[in-house]
C-alpha cells in the first residue's frame, strides 16, 4: 500500500517534462513581451522627444508643410512639418489597395469557385512567389521600368505616388489576394449548394451571396494589404522621388514616412532635432499600424460567420 | 394521381464507380415520397440526380431518363436555373444565408427579377405561414436568419423555397439535424404542404417516412428493392430485405 502512495505523490519524468515545457515557454513569452513592450517604449520616448525636449508643437508638426529640420523658419522655428509625407502615405496606400482590391479578388474567385482545381493549383505558386521576392527588386523595377514610362507619358521626373501606387499595388496583390481566398473558403459550402438550388447562376451566387458572406473578411484582407503598402518603405523610396514636398499631382516628386525615414536615419545624430524628427515619424508609423490592427480587429468581430 | 415526375433506369458513377444501377421510381403529385435505406444506400445520390445537384461534383456521370411534365431534365438544352426553380431542394443542415428573415425568403424572387416592394411583402408572408414559421418571424423579418434556432431556420429554408412556388420539394433527410419537437413541426408542415407540392423526403427515420409518406422506396447498395404504398410496405412488404430493413435487423 505504501509503496503505490509513493509512487503516486512522487513526482514521475513524465509530470517534470512538463514543469519544465511551461517554464520553457512562460519564459520565451516573458522576453517576448518585454521586447515588445521595449520597442515601443524607444520609440514613443524618442518619438515624443520632438514634442518634449525640442518644443515643436504638435499641431505644427501635423500641418506644417515645409520640412527641413536642420534649420529654423523666419519665425525662429525648426521646419518640421510632415504633412506631405502623411499625405503621400495615406495616398499611396489607398490608391494601392482600391487599385489591387478588384484584380485580387477576382483572382480569388477563379482559385476557390471558377477553377477550384486547376486555378489554385496554378495561381497559388504564382502568388506565393510573389510574395517571396525581395523589395528591393520591386523598387528597381519601378525604378527601371515605371518611372521612365510615367516620364515618357506625363514629362517631370516620373517619380511620385503614381510610380508608388504601381509598385506598391504588386506588392500588395498576393497579400489581399491569398487572405480573400480564406475569406471565401471560409464560406461554408451550402450557401453555394442553397444559392444553387433556388436556381441562381454561379455569377448570382458569387455576389448576392459569396461576396456578401465573406465581407468582413474581405474588408480584413484589403486592410492586412493596406498595412503593408503603408510600412512598405523600400521600393517606395526607389520610386517616389524623395523630395519632400506636397504632392500637388500624382506624378510630381514627393516623399512617404517611410522612404523618409530610410533616407534620413543614417544621417543624422542622435539625439539631436533633426534625428528626433525622423522618431516621430516612426511613431506615427507605429500609431497608424495600431490603428490598421484595432480596425481588422473590429470588423473581425462583427462579421464573424456563427454557424 | 398522375405521375409528375417518372425515373427509368437511372444510373450514376462517380470516379468510374457506379453508384446507382438502374433505379426506377415514379413520383405523384399532391404526395409525399419517402426514400429510405441504409446509410451509403444512394438514396440521396439519387435525391440530388433529380434537381442536378450532381452537376456540380466532378467526375460524376447520370445516365437514364427523367421525364418531368414529359421533358428530360438532362437534355442539353435543359435550363438549370429554370429547373432548380421548378424542383427545389431542402438540405440536411438548415442553411439560411447570412441576411434577415427577409431577404433570405425574397432571394428566389429577386434572383427571378421581382422587385416590387409589395409584391415580395405578399410572398414572403405567403411564404412563411406555409411553412408554419410566419408566428415566429413576423415581427423580426429583418433579423439575421442565422439567429433564430435550428428548426425555425430549416423552416424559413422551407419557406425561402416555397417562395419560388417550385413543383417538386427534394427534402434531404431535413431534421436530422433537429431535436424531435422541431423535427414533428416540420413533418406537420410537410404534411400540409402535401396538398400542394409533390414532395420527396430522404429519411433516415422509419417512423418518420411511416407517419408522414404516401409512398415509401426502399433503396440497398444502388439499387431499389420495393417501392409502395407506405401503409402496404410497412405491413407486409413484398421482399425479404425490405422486411429485414423494417425490423431492425440491418441498417
Amino acid at each position: 500500500m505504501d509503496e503505490i502512495q509513493k509512487k503516486l505523490t512522487a513526482p514521475s519524468k513524465a509530470s517534470r517534462e512538463d514543469v519544465t515545457g511551461r517554464i520553457i515557454s512562460y519564459t520565451c513569452i516573458a522576453a517576448i513581451i518585454i521586447l515588445v513592450i521595449s520597442i515601443l517604449y524607444f520609440i514613443t520616448s524618442r518619438g515624443i522627444a520632438t514634442f518634449t525636449t525640442n518644443h515643436v508643437s504638435l499641431w505644427q508638426f501635423l500641418s506644417g508643410k515645409e520640412w527641413n529640420p536642420g534649420t529654423l523658419n523666419a519665425k525662429g522655428q525648426p521646419q518640421v512639418g510632415a504633412l506631405p509625407m502623411i499625405v503621400t502615405s495615406f495616398s499611396v496606400t489607398i490608391l494601392a489597395a482600391l487599385v489591387a482590391t478588384p484584380f485580387a479578388i477576382a483572382v480569388a474567385l477563379f482559385m476557390t469557385d471558377i477553377a477550384p482545381k486547376n486555378g489554385a493549383k496554378f495561381l497559388q505558386p504564382v502568388i506565393e512567389l510573389l510574395v517571396g521576392i525581395p523589395s528591393v527588386v520591386y523598387g528597381f523595377i519601378g525604378l527601371t521600368v515605371v518611372v521612365p514610362f510615367i516620364r515618357h507619358l506625363f514629362g517631370g521626373t516620373g517619380s511620385g505616388i503614381l510610380a508608388g501606387t504601381i509598385v506598391l499595388f504588386v506588392m500588395v496583390l498576393p497579400t489581399i489576394t491569398s487572405l480573400s481566398v480564406d475569406a471565401l473558403r471560409a464560406v461554408p459550402t451550402y450557401f453555394r449548394s442553397a444559392s444553387l438550388a433556388l436556381g441562381a447562376t454561379r455569377f448570382q451566387t458569387i455576389y448576392k451571396v459569396l461576396l456578401r458572406a465573406a465581407m468582413p473578411r474581405l474588408l480584413t484582407a484589403v486592410i492586412f494589404g493596406m498595412a503593408r503598402a503603408f510600412g512598405e518603405a523600400l521600393a517606395v523610396q526607389m520610386v517616389i522621388g524623395n523630395a519632400v514636398l506636397m504632392p500637388r499631382n500624382l506624378v510630381t516628386p514627393t516623399s512617404t514616412l517611410t522612404s523618409q525615414l530610410t533616407t534620413n536615419i543614417g544621417n543624422t545624430i542622435m539625439g539631436t532635432l533633426p534625428n528626433n524628427a525622423l522618431w516621430s515619424l516612426a511613431l506615427i508609423l507605429l500609431l497608424m499600424s495600431l490603428v490598421f490592427n484595432l480596425l481588422i480587429r473590429c470588423i473581425g468581430k462583427r462579421g464573424e460567420i456563427k454557424s | 394521381m398522375t405521375a409528375i415526375l417518372k425515373t427509368r433506369d437511372v444510373h450514376l458513377s462517380y470516379a468510374k464507380q457506379e453508384t446507382l444501377h438502374g433505379v426506377n421510381l415514379d413520383f405523384d403529385d399532391h404526395s409525399i415520397t419517402a426514400l429510405i435505406g441504409p446509410s451509403g444506400c444512394g438514396k440521396s445520390t439519387f435525391l440530388r440526380c433529380l434537381n442536378r445537384m450532381n452537376d456540380l461534383i466532378p467526375k460524376t456521370t447520370v445516365t437514364g431518363s427523367f421525364q418531368f411534365h414529359g421533358k428530360d431534365i438532362y437534355a442539353p438544352t435543359t435550363n438549370l436555373v429554370e429547373l432548380r426553380k421548378q424542383i427545389g431542394m431542402v438540405f440536411q443542415q438548415p442553411n439560411p444565408f447570412p441576411f434577415s428573415v427577409y431577404e433570405n425568403v425574397t432571394y428566389g424572387l429577386k434572383l427571378a427579377g421581382h422587385t416590387n416592394r409589395h409584391y415580395l411583402d405578399e410572398q414572403v408572408e405567403r411564404a412563411l405561414k406555409q411553412a408554419a414559421v410566419w408566428d415566429e418571424t413576423k415581427d423580426a423579418l429583418n433579423k439575421n436568419a442565422m439567429s433564430f434556432s435550428g428548426g425555425q431556420q430549416q423552416r424559413i429554408c422551407i419557406a425561402r423555397l416555397l417562395a419560388v412556388q417550385p413543383d417538386i420539394i427534394l427534402l434531404d433527410e431535413p431534421t436530422s439535424a433537429l431535436d424531435p419537437i422541431s423535427s414533428a413541426q416540420i413533418e406537420t408542415t410537410l404534411l400540409a404542404l402535401k396538398k400542394t407540392y409533390c414532395i420527396i423526403i430522404v429519411t433516415h427515420n422509419l417512423q418518420q417516412a411511416s407517419r408522414i409518406a404516401d409512398r415509401t422506396a426502399f433503396m440497398l447498395n444502388g439499387n431499389l428493392i420495393e417501392d409502395d404504398l407506405t401503409s402496404k410496405m410497412f405491413t407486409k412488404p413484398a421482399n425479404q430485405a425490405t422486411s429485414d430493413y423494417l425490423n431492425g435487423k440491418f441498417g
